[in-house]
């Protein structure tokens, strides 16, 4: 597909250079934010009937992982309330750049840590305490509350969005599978970065800050680390930034042959796997087990967790990917493959989520009109009574999107064999093994 | 065989795949009843398997709060207070695989609370693994009619 160029439009361009447009979305989001973490904090301990919840579980999740990410790619970063604070604060302006900059440390990332590991963890510390998350307000609430202030504190002592591009649990997610959506920011001619003065996309001008998310647009190669905040699109003073159309999962005909990365998609694979037998499954000791924290049976799930998405799914994959020769040549042959498990995984999600919430949209129309659970009843919602929508379709669909995800990393697979010059037949096995039993545990 | 074809004969398959009828077992309907025992957050038994066209009797028996038994696709329920049983009755008319929940919200993982009801086989599952075998030969047959189109051209 040729690309086309959103920004070649006059309306949308100056729509994305202006700041009050993204401003005014922000600040709505920040305050949705901010009363989310209140009702966690505060409001009714149902986890039903608690707008943080509902809206931070069902609602935001659903728009995030059926929309935003395989349409927008990194869209939701956009938007994302989470640095705003923090970053009026680092640069002392809510919109243009000040005269006078205030003194905060701005240290720069420490280099060991330039990576997702950080990312990786802080995902997974999530993930196994998901059955309290999921289901306990003011666990929400704390947890809300708890990366509002770490981005602040960041942002004091770290330049630009160091915990955007560093630590967000879903950040790292976001990145991983924005490649294959079928939006991009880039640059339209190389060599006008090369030969551009003082590179104010990056090191920021009196029109925009420098990449708050720490890339030189001109090196942009895939949607991973772009945070689309469109700053560059201010800055630029060649005109030189395009956001464009493209067809879907352009990215992954460059394989990352990063480790951090590839166990990204182990973790989100083995995850939506270990999610679907624990929250939909029927199994009630598993539930209870993920539940009870600091119990035995739960440091055994947690042990059980770690052990499939870091031990079982990888070594598996690594037959795929071994050969008698050298360590780096098997590393990058293991992390090229690894790109098929991209968007396999990001069909798990989406086939899980459609479950999850087709499930529980009922509660959002009861939870929005008495966000706090205290017995509002604004618009007479509050007496809808929970039912499963969409019911008949579910399967169906389940089936159509992990029958799909098993196409497009059977193909992202042949691609990628290429490039690690090596038989794609083990790899697209494996997809075909986990699918069955994703599908087993989901039908 | 050109690729286009080749496309239309993959969908073609699916399509018998998804949605050619199976030949049913006749069995005659039974009454089935299960005593399932409801508690915080899991239902025991948790997997009912019954005949296509058995009229299947549930008495819900909860052990500690109030919990109820919904099941998806035939959308009928019941409540059971602490310590009370609770009787459903329905003909389990439609095949296939349906979940059944608390609909009573009953604690903190109460959405979780899930069990699964098996309607004679679960032929949908097994179409689903026979569309997957029919997305990977395809993928493999046209990846390779492709390569023959650009190696002829070539």
């Amino acid at each position: 597909m040729t690309k086309i160029e959103l920004t070649s439009h006059t309306f949308i361009k100056s729509a994305l250079k202006n700041r009050y447009p993204q401003l005014v979305v922000l600040v709505v989001m920040l305050a949705g934010y901010i009363f989310a973490m209140m009702a966690g904090l505060i409001g009714t301990p149902v986890g039903s009937h608690n707008f943080s919840i509902v809206f931070v579980w069902i609602a935001w999740w659903a728009i995030l992982i059926l929309f935003a990410v395989p349409f927008f790619g990194r869209g939701w970063c956009a938007v994302c309330p989470i640095p705003l604070p923090g970053e009026w604060l680092q640069r002392g302006a809510i919109l243009n750049p000040p005269n006078k900059k205030p003194k905060w440390s701005n240290l720069r990332w420490p280099k060991f840590l330039r990576n997702i590991w950080l990312q990786n963890i802080s995902f997974l510390l999530l993930a196994l305490f998901s059955s309290v998350l999921l289901t306990t307000p003011n666990v929400t609430g704390i947890i809300l509350a708890a990366m509002l202030f770490t981005a602040i504190a960041l942002s004091m002592v770290f330049e630009r969005r160091s915990f955007c591009r560093y630590l967000c649990p879903v950040g790292g997610f976001v990145g991983l599978y924005s490649q294959t959506a079928p939006i991009e920011l880039r640059v339209k001619d190389k060599q006008a970065c090369i030969t551009c003065d003082g590179k104010p996309c990056y090191n920021g001008s009196a029109n925009g800050y420098g990449c708050p998310w720490d890339v030189f647009p001109g090196g942009l190669t895939r949607n991973t680390y772009c945070g689309l905040c469109t700053e560059c699109l201010r800055t630029c003073p060649n005109d030189n930034i395009a956001i464009n159309l493209r067809s879907f999962a352009s990215d992954l005909e460059k394989p990352s042959a990063r480790l951090d990365e590839a166990f990204k998609a182990f973790i989100m694979l083995g995850s939506a796997m270990i999610y679907a037998a624990v929250l939909l499954g029927p199994w009630g000791a598993l539930k209870d087990a993920a539940y009870h924290v600091g119990t035995s049976a739960w440091l055994i799930y947690a042990a059980v967790f770690l052990g499939i998405v870091f031990i079982l799914l990888p070594s598996l994959f690594a037959l795929c990917a071994f050969r008698l020769e050298n360590f780096n040549s098997f590393k990058k042959r293991f992390t090229t493959l690894s790109t098929a498990l991209i968007p396999l995984g990001l069909m798990f999600w989406v086939a899980f989520s459609l479950s999850f919430v087709f499930t529980n949209a009922s509660y959002i129309l009861v939870s929005l009109f008495d966000p706090l659970g205290l017995g509002w009843n604004l618009f007479g919602t509050v007496n809808i009574v929970w039912q499963p929508i969409l019911t008949p379709i579910l399967a169906p669909a389940q089936t159509l999107v992990l029958v799909g995800g098993l196409i497009w990393s059977a193909r992202t697979a042949l691609k990628a064999s290429n490039e690690a010059k090596t038989s794609s037949i083990p790899v697209i096995i494996y997809c075909f093994v986990v699918t069955l039993i994703m599908l087993w545990l989901l039908l | 065989m050109g690729p286009r074809v080749s496309l239309l004969l993959l969908i073609m398959a699916g399509l018998v795949v998804a949605f050619a009828p199976l030949p049913v077992r006749s069995i005659p309907p039974q009454t089935r009843t299960f005593k399932l025992d409801a508690r915080q957050f899991a239902y025991s038994p948790s997997e009912l398997t019954v005949n296509q066209g058995d009229n299947v009797t549930i008495q819900l028996v909860s052990t500690d709060v109030v919990h109820g038994l919904y099941i998806d696709g035939y959308n009928v329920s019941v409540q059971a207070d602490p310590g009370q049983t609770a009787t459903l009755t329905f003909i389990a008319d439609k095949p296939g695989s349906f979940r059944f929940r608390c609909n009573i919200t009953c604690g903190a993982m109460h959405p979780f609370m899930i069990g699964k009801l098996t309607v004679g086989e679960n032929d949908w599952l097994y179409r689903s693994i026979g569309l997957s075998v029919v997305a990977l030969a395809g993928v493999f047959l046209l990846t390779k009619q492709q390569a023959q189109i650009h190696y002829d051209k070539d």
